[in-house]
């Protein structure tokens, strides 16, 4: 049984029918790319499937449970993480706290052990702070550990924010373009991550992209959207050589 | 790690010793009378704005949401806990006891009605809320203002008319009259009694946002949508920021009506001015910054009194510190110029220069 399974999803603003009769299903482990030019509807397809917005119609199963129209709260629990197209750390947190807010829903000690710094608090926040700088090691951040998230690079902010969303110990990854506005060695530095996280923590990935390169060098599958409609699903190779998706994408 | 722990309880450690050492340096003042007694009547209401300035920081610098009715929170707290004592005032002979369960029943009344207007006023955002917290704030006040509370052997009686329209039987006690207030508070606060109630504050404040549920908080504040895409339940902790809040203003409130014989809800005390006031002491330590808030509401209580001297000018001087204070904590050049000038970091430069970083 597939970890996503997603049937006939639908949502229209207004009159604008945004994504219409989305389907996809994604195995455990695999590397799956979701591409269509801008205002395809790609994000809105992610907003769909982590509770920001609820579908007019369809269902979506995470890993044979039915999430579809549940809260953003109740599907992080229920496994699913995401990255945002335009960043969103918490600014004025370290980069240690920013995993460790990622880490909320793992470790627990109510707000009274918390004050009163009981034996309990000690405990689990010692664990707290030793899974937060194991994440981080993973991705290179441990130097950076103190530092206000607002005062990284630009590449090291995106790799926090994967960094924080894998701190849920989530069955699903959804990176909502993970390489926007990186160079070529960046985007290389990301691909490798990516492939490496998959692998190390057995993760399920879903991403939007649109560098080619990135997509063409990791994605086993991909789906591609135009005007909210799935035109092409399948292999990689076979979905990029397809007439459809290039005059999609170029032009006729 | 360890070292990033140790800073952390190293500058809380600093805050709680500045305290302690301001509280016995009045002492021994206090002791060798050399304090004048218009400053000793200011001490306990330095000690309420102390905590009323530091709550709010939790409400503006913490969670980030400006509140301007904080003073009608430090209002509920003020009411009931005078009310709770004028009722038990003959059952509890115990002072310090009386005042402890005043001080429950105040900081619990505040934190429940925290939570009652939080409901509706936190899904606003920004200058709404602190409109609605403004108007609730006046509302708190002026409900007080027109209550009446009596009590005789047929047990207590209410109205938001006038004292006659309860009914009472002849010789019946009236608790809470209405414009009047509530005469006769047991005069349980004293200065020490204050510094603790601001230790307590400080240490609630320091470590709830070191804990699971500050960082929370402060997650909310950054960046909403983030917070809940990782599973943080953004009204949980909105409101319980909020209540803890209004719970320690409620507890100044407590302080503060059990100084006075005679309290009263009028708009010097309980009005938005107060709000404003507390604001300005919470802007000028800087938002977020609890010590800063400690020193910013000491300075700016005491200096009225200490440019007295200065009659007419007093209000010029206290301006300009205003100002000199803003400019300190927040403008850019001079932030940059104390940090570098800063004993550590000077420390830090001499070891860079010398090339072991």
């Amino acid at each position: 049984m597939a970890l996503l399974d997603v049937k006939n999803l639908g949502i229209s603003f207004g009159g604008l029918q945004a994504v219409n009769a989305f389907d996809i299903q994604i195995e455990k482990g695999e590397l799956y790319g979701l591409i269509g030019p801008n205002g395809a509807g790609k994000t809105t397809v992610f907003n769909l499937l982590t509770g920001v917005y609820k579908p007019n119609e369809g269902i979506v199963k995470l890993d044979g449970s039915d999430i579809t129209g549940k809260s953003t709260i109740d599907i992080s629990k229920a496994g699913a993480a995401r990255t945002f197209q335009n960043i969103r750390l918490f600014k004025e947190l370290s980069v240690r706290d920013n995993v460790k807010v990622g880490l909320h829903n793992q470790y627990h000690y109510n707000t009274v052990e918390g004050i009163f710094r009981l034996p309990r608090y000690r405990k689990v926040e010692k664990a707290i702070n030793e899974r937060a700088m194991e994440i981080l090691k993973v991705f290179e951040l441990e130097g950076t550990a103190s530092v206000l998230a607002a005062n990284l690079p630009y590449g090291k902010q995106r790799k926090l924010e994967i960094a924080r969303a894998l701190a849920t110990s989530p069955k699903l990854l959804l990176l909502d373009e993970p390489a926007a506005g990186m160079n070529p060695n960046e985007t290389k530095e990301l691909m490798d991550m990516i492939q490496f996280v998959r692998d190390k923590f057995d993760m399920t990935v879903l991403l939007i992209e649109h560098d080619m390169k990135l997509v063409s060098g990791i994605c086993e599958k991909l789906t591609v959207l135009n005007f909210g409609e799935v035109l092409a699903q399948g292999v990689t190779s076979e979905v990029l050589n397809n007439p459809q998706v290039i005059t999609a994408y170029l032009g006729e | 790690m360890l070292k990033k722990i140790d800073k952390r309880t190293k500058n809380n450690f600093i805050t709680y010793a500045m305290i302690i050492i301001v509280f016995m340096v009045v002492q021994i003042l206090l002791a060798s009378q050399s304090v004048s007694s218009l400053m000793q009547g200011l001490l306990v209401p330095l000690c309420v704005y102390v905590i009323l300035a530091v709550s709010l920081n939790f409400t503006v610098g913490i969670l980030g949401e400006l509140s301007l009715g904080h003073a009608g929170f430090m209002c509920v707290g003020a009411f009931s806990s005078a009310f709770f004592s004028m009722c038990t005032k003959d059952v509890i002979t115990l002072g310090g006891l009386r005042f402890f369960l005043a001080l429950i029943v105040g900081a619990l009344s505040a934190a429940l009605f925290g939570v009652l207007i939080g409901i509706p006023v936190l899904r606003l955002k920004g200058d709404y809320l602190a409109i609605v917290t403004l108007a609730f704030g006046e509302i708190i006040k002026n409900i007080v203002n027109t209550l009446f509370i009596g009590k005789d052997s047929a047990g207590f009686h209410f109205s938001l008319k006038d004292s006659i329209s309860m009914n009472m039987e002849p010789g019946g006690e009236v608790l809470v009259n209405g414009p009047q207030g509530i005469t006769g508070t047991p005069q349980n606060s004293t200065f020490t009694i204050g510094v603790i109630l601001v230790l307590i504050t400080v240490f609630i404040i320091l470590n709830m946002i070191h804990s699971r549920d500050g960082r929370a908080i402060m997650a909310i504040r950054d960046n909403r949508i983030a917070a809940e895409s990782v599973g943080i339940d953004i009204t949980k902790y909105k409101l319980m920021a909020f209540s803890i809040s209004a719970g320690l203003a409620g507890a100044a409130g407590v302080l503060y009506a059990h100084n006075l014989t005679t309290l009263n809800a009028s708009p010097k005390n309980f009005g938005y001015n107060m709000s404003i006031m507390i604001l300005v002491f919470v802007v000028l330590g800087g938002i977020g910054n609890i010590r800063g808030s400690v020193i910013a509401a000491v300075i700016l209580t005491l200096l009225p009194e200490l440019l007295r001297g200065l009659s007419d000018y007093r209000m010029l001087v206290y301006s300009i510190v205003l100002i000199v204070m803003m400019l300190f904590n927040w403008a850019p050049k001079v932030r940059e110029w104390r940090e570098r000038h800063m004993p550590k970091n000077l420390l830090k430069r001499k070891q860079t220069a010398r090339g072991d970083k």
